[in-house]
């Protein structure tokens, strides 16, 4: 094997003494070998950005190396003057980050900021500069280059940002390339896309990537090694296949574990359950009307149109689709949080889509919604105890028993009472959640919307609010939709699924047949894109 | 995990809640606070101590006495002949009252119309605000009136007012108050649009919170932080516009003692008597510069997101 690219050796960040623990990451090696693709997993807080930031020298001032050495190509980048640092960069090592709209500069064109990253390093005449701009962004896979190039960041998709982003990585054929989540932020058929490039151009042209990500589908997917982190520490460094198949850390296994898998589970319905809420053709335009133009000659969008959902008692639906699909639009429409432009929405044979707000207001209880931000969802000014008795007395119950409703639901969500008097921020992302879930269950609704609601987790705390949404439908008898991206998680709750496209509905049905036989090409696409979709990641751990 | 963020521990993240007892207890912690709410109760009881500390009656009209310099001694003679001597410490004015006396009293007019002002463009901009924010139909006929009560320049409206009514300190508050108001609209009206998007307002909304109760609960507080820093400022500038009105002659008459006032009277002769305007000018400085200063401490504590970071 050649000589490693990165080599990371024992390295010590200090967090400020203010910090939740001592350090940022401790004793951590590490190295990447030449066209290898190491990845780095670990959860939110794990400090994988950090050590992504030290190797590029990017650390904020108030994180400091302690002790160790990171070796980009024999030579120590913790040492290096901030003069040599930006000879460095973009020349032996160069970073991709999450979002490459903020990433980019939008007030140059893609083509002028990967030019800058020439113009810096090399002697190259403007000319030969275009020339090499060009090869770069037809190696990356842009269509069109000449137009994308000359085009300004806004212009472009997430997927043509971040493969400009990956041109102006990789224009100077750098040693090694830091992925810093560089997929996170996109679609998954884009994810996929942008996930087989980095893989082709590292064949291509020996790079060693060193690939941040909290996704073990991405890492099933694309991994040679696997570096798994866990506040700070590296609990686990090894193969990607044996660390998958073979975990040593518990942590790695409970990871792992907690992975949900592409198998739909199987749960058997009661036959005859009654219809909690019906759509009926169901649509949302937004018409953008000016002063000196009518609705019709001005831009209307249709984030929603024909929508036709079912939703039985005790049953889950799911609605998978990509990001601007309209699914939180139908969510958002169901619950009355935007007014429906065309269609029904039956409640039990009441129809609500054109219901004024004092008919609403009874039946709002009803619907419940939990949304996908839990550090916004709870107003950072009110207690937990003011949260949760809120809508209870909203209708008519006495402060007393919706305390004493509020502690039994903390109870059902696990959590403990004492929560009650504690405000938002004293808690996690997770028990955020469950508490948002509890807020929604405090006044009893007959169907529970989930936009999104476990999308922002770690995927450890999101398997435990599946489980408690789950066990929670299961033990009120609710009916459930659920909104959701991803197409794993979707298979472990859902009951039946509808696919969204672009504000319609393509294909519907039952989820174990639509996922083992989907009919529409769209389905189709979004399970080929589902990363590490050969790997049933529970398995592994089970058979142990 | 794009809305978790990443590597930032929790309690970075979000915005720490704004507990009145904790926002106050950091700052009156803050230098920039405390030194101008020292200044300003200083002021302020200077002008409820007026009748103690002004030595004259600030309206008492002495032609031996005119235009004496700071310092100047003025000797009283009682009915049974005994003399006592008086000295005025900033001098007198070309009618020979006393200008510390005067200066002292001007205290109340200030502070009064600054803090009226204030209270009352920050209530009546608070509503509307609330209105043109939360109320979709109303925003544009609101906004579009707020526009065109800015483009008229705040003096020259004034103005207008108090010649319209009878001159005193009420024409005068209202004068300052109306142009006033539109900012403090469009500072709370911009914080509703982004506020009444949150999720957690949508839940409650979800909840069937009805609408007074969603504002008063959920949206108001968060109004709140920027409303007290915004109120500094125009207490600030409301005192002034009213000295410049009072210094133009179109403000409160000039039998009452405003610091305006003072220095109107004192124009004619300042270079030859420049007292009659320095020591005037320079309370209104001091007063202008301590609610500026609550104001950027207020606004620096109040604010989460100008708290430093890691």
């Amino acid at each position: 094997m050649s000589a490693p690219v990165l080599d990371i050796r024992g390295l010590t960040i200090a967090l400020p003494a203010t910090g939740e623990r001592e350090h940022a990451v401790r004793d951590v090696s590490i190295s990447v070998a030449a066209g290898e693709m190491v990845c780095l997993v670990g959860e939110s807080g794990s400090g994988k950005s950090v050590i992504a930031q030290a190797a590029m020298g990017l650390l904020p001032t108030a994180l400091r190396a302690t002790s160790g050495s990171i070796l980009v190509d024999g030579e120590d980048v913790l040492g290096a003057s901030e003069q040599r640092l930006r000879e460095l960069r973009c020349t032996r090592m160069s970073m991709v980050f999450q979002e490459p709209m903020t990433a980019l500069n939008p007030v140059l064109t893609c083509g002028e900021q990967i030019d800058e990253v020439l113009a810096f390093h090399t002697r190259m005449s403007a000319a030969e500069r275009r020339d090499r701009t060009l090869a770069i962004a037809r190696d990356v896979g842009l269509d069109e280059p000449r137009r994308m190039i000359a085009s300004y960041p806004h212009q472009l998709s997430g997927g043509q940002r971040q493969r400009i982003m990956i041109a102006m990585a990789l224009v100077l054929d750098p040693r090694l390339l830091i992925a810093d989540e560089p997929t996170t932020a996109l679609d998954v058929t884009t994810q996929a896309q942008i996930l087989a490039l980095i893989r082709e151009l590292r064949r291509e042209h020996g790079t060693g990537v060193l690939f941040i990500t909290h996704d073990f589908g991405v890492v099933a997917e694309i991994a040679d090694k696997v570096a798994v982190l866990r506040r700070g520490e590296v609990v686990e460094f090894g193969e990607t296949r044996a660390l998958l198949t073979d975990p040593q850390h518990e942590y790695t296994r409970m990871l792992i574990a907690s992975v949900p898998s592409l198998l739909p589970r199987h749960r058997v319905l009661a036959a005859s359950a009654p219809v909690v809420l019906a759509t009926r053709r169901l649509g949302k335009r937004y018409v953008r009307a000016g002063w000196w133009r009518s609705g019709k000659t001005a831009g209307v969008v249709h984030a929603a149109s024909d929508i036709e959902l079912e939703i039985c008692r005790g049953e889950t639906l799911g609605i998978v689709g990509e990001s601007g699909s309209g699914k939180s639009t139908v969510a958002r429409c169901i619950a009355r949080l935007v007014e429906p432009s065309a269609g029904a929405i039956t409640l039990d044979g009441v129809d609500i889509a054109k219901m004024g707000p004092r008919e609403l207001r009874p039946l709002r209880r009803r619907v419940q919604i939990v949304f996908q931000d839990p550090y916004r969802s709870l107003n950072p000014r009110r207690t937990i105890a003011e949260a949760l008795i809120e809508g209870p007395m909203n209708y008519g119950t006495t402060r007393e028993e919706a305390l004493a409703t509020a502690r039994n639901l903390l109870d059902l969500v696990k959590i403990d009472a004492a929560a009650l008097e504690r405000y938002p921020h004293q808690f996690s992302g997770g028990q955020r959640q469950r508490i948002c879930i509890a807020r929604a269950l405090a006044i009893e609704p007959d169907l529970l919307i989930a936009d999104e609601a476990v999308s922002a987790l770690d995927v450890s705390v999101q398997a435990q609010v599946l489980a408690l949404l789950d066990e929670i439908r299961g033990r009120l008898n609710l009916a459930m939709l659920f909104i959701t991206h991803d197409l794993r998680v979707a298979a472990q709750v859902c009951d039946r699924v509808a696919v969204m496209q672009r504000g319609r509905i393509v294909e519907t049905g039952p989820i174990a047949e639509v996922y083992a036989h989907p009919r529409h090409e769209y389905t189709r696409a979004l399970l080929a894109a589902a990363p590490g979709r050969d790997w049933d990641f529970g398995a592994a751990v089970r058979d142990r | 995990m794009t809305a978790a963020g990443d590597s930032l521990p929790v309690h970075q993240l979000a915005a720490p809640p704004l507990r009145v007892d904790g926002a106050l207890r950091r700052a009156v912690r803050s230098p920039t606070v405390l030194a101008g709410i020292a200044v300003l109760a200083l002021i302020a009881l200077v002008g409820l101590a007026a009748p103690v500390l002004a030595g004259f009656d600030p309206a008492a009209i002495n032609p031996v006495m005119r235009n004496k310099t700071p310092g100047a001694i003025e000797t009283l003679r009682a009915d049974d002949g005994r003399t006592t001597e008086v000295r005025h410490w900033m001098g007198t004015d070309s009618l020979g009252r006393d200008v510390a006396s005067r200066v002292v009293y001007g205290a109340r007019a200030s502070l009064l119309i600054g803090l009226s002002v204030a209270s009352i463009s920050v209530g009546l901009g608070l509503v509307i605000g609330l209105a043109a924010g939360y109320v979709r139909g109303l925003d544009g006929v609101i906004m579009r009136i707020m526009d065109g009560l800015m483009a008229i320049p705040a003096i020259l409206l004034a103005i207008a007012v108090v010649s319209l009514s009878s001159a005193g300190v009420l024409a005068v508050i209202v004068a300052i108050v109306i142009p006033e108001v539109p900012r403090v609209v469009r500072l709370v009206r911009s914080v509703v649009l982004s506020v009444r998007e949150e999720p957690y307002v949508e839940a409650a909304i979800s909840l069937g919170t009805p609408t007074l109760m969603l504002i008063v609960r959920h949206i108001l507080p968060n109004t709140l932080p920027p409303l007290i820093v915004q109120s500094t400022y125009i207490c600030a500038s409301a005192i002034l516009i009213e000295a410049i009105l009072s210094f133009l002659g179109v403000g409160i008459p000039s039998e009452v003692p405003t610091w305006g006032n003072i220095m109107a009277e004192g124009r004619t002769l300042f270079r030859v008597y420049p007292h009659t305007i320095l020591y005037p000018g320079i309370f209104l400085a001091l007063t202008v510069l301590a609610v500026n200063m609550l104001g950027d401490g207020l606004r620096d504590t109040l604010d989460p997101r100008l708290q430093k970071r890691l």
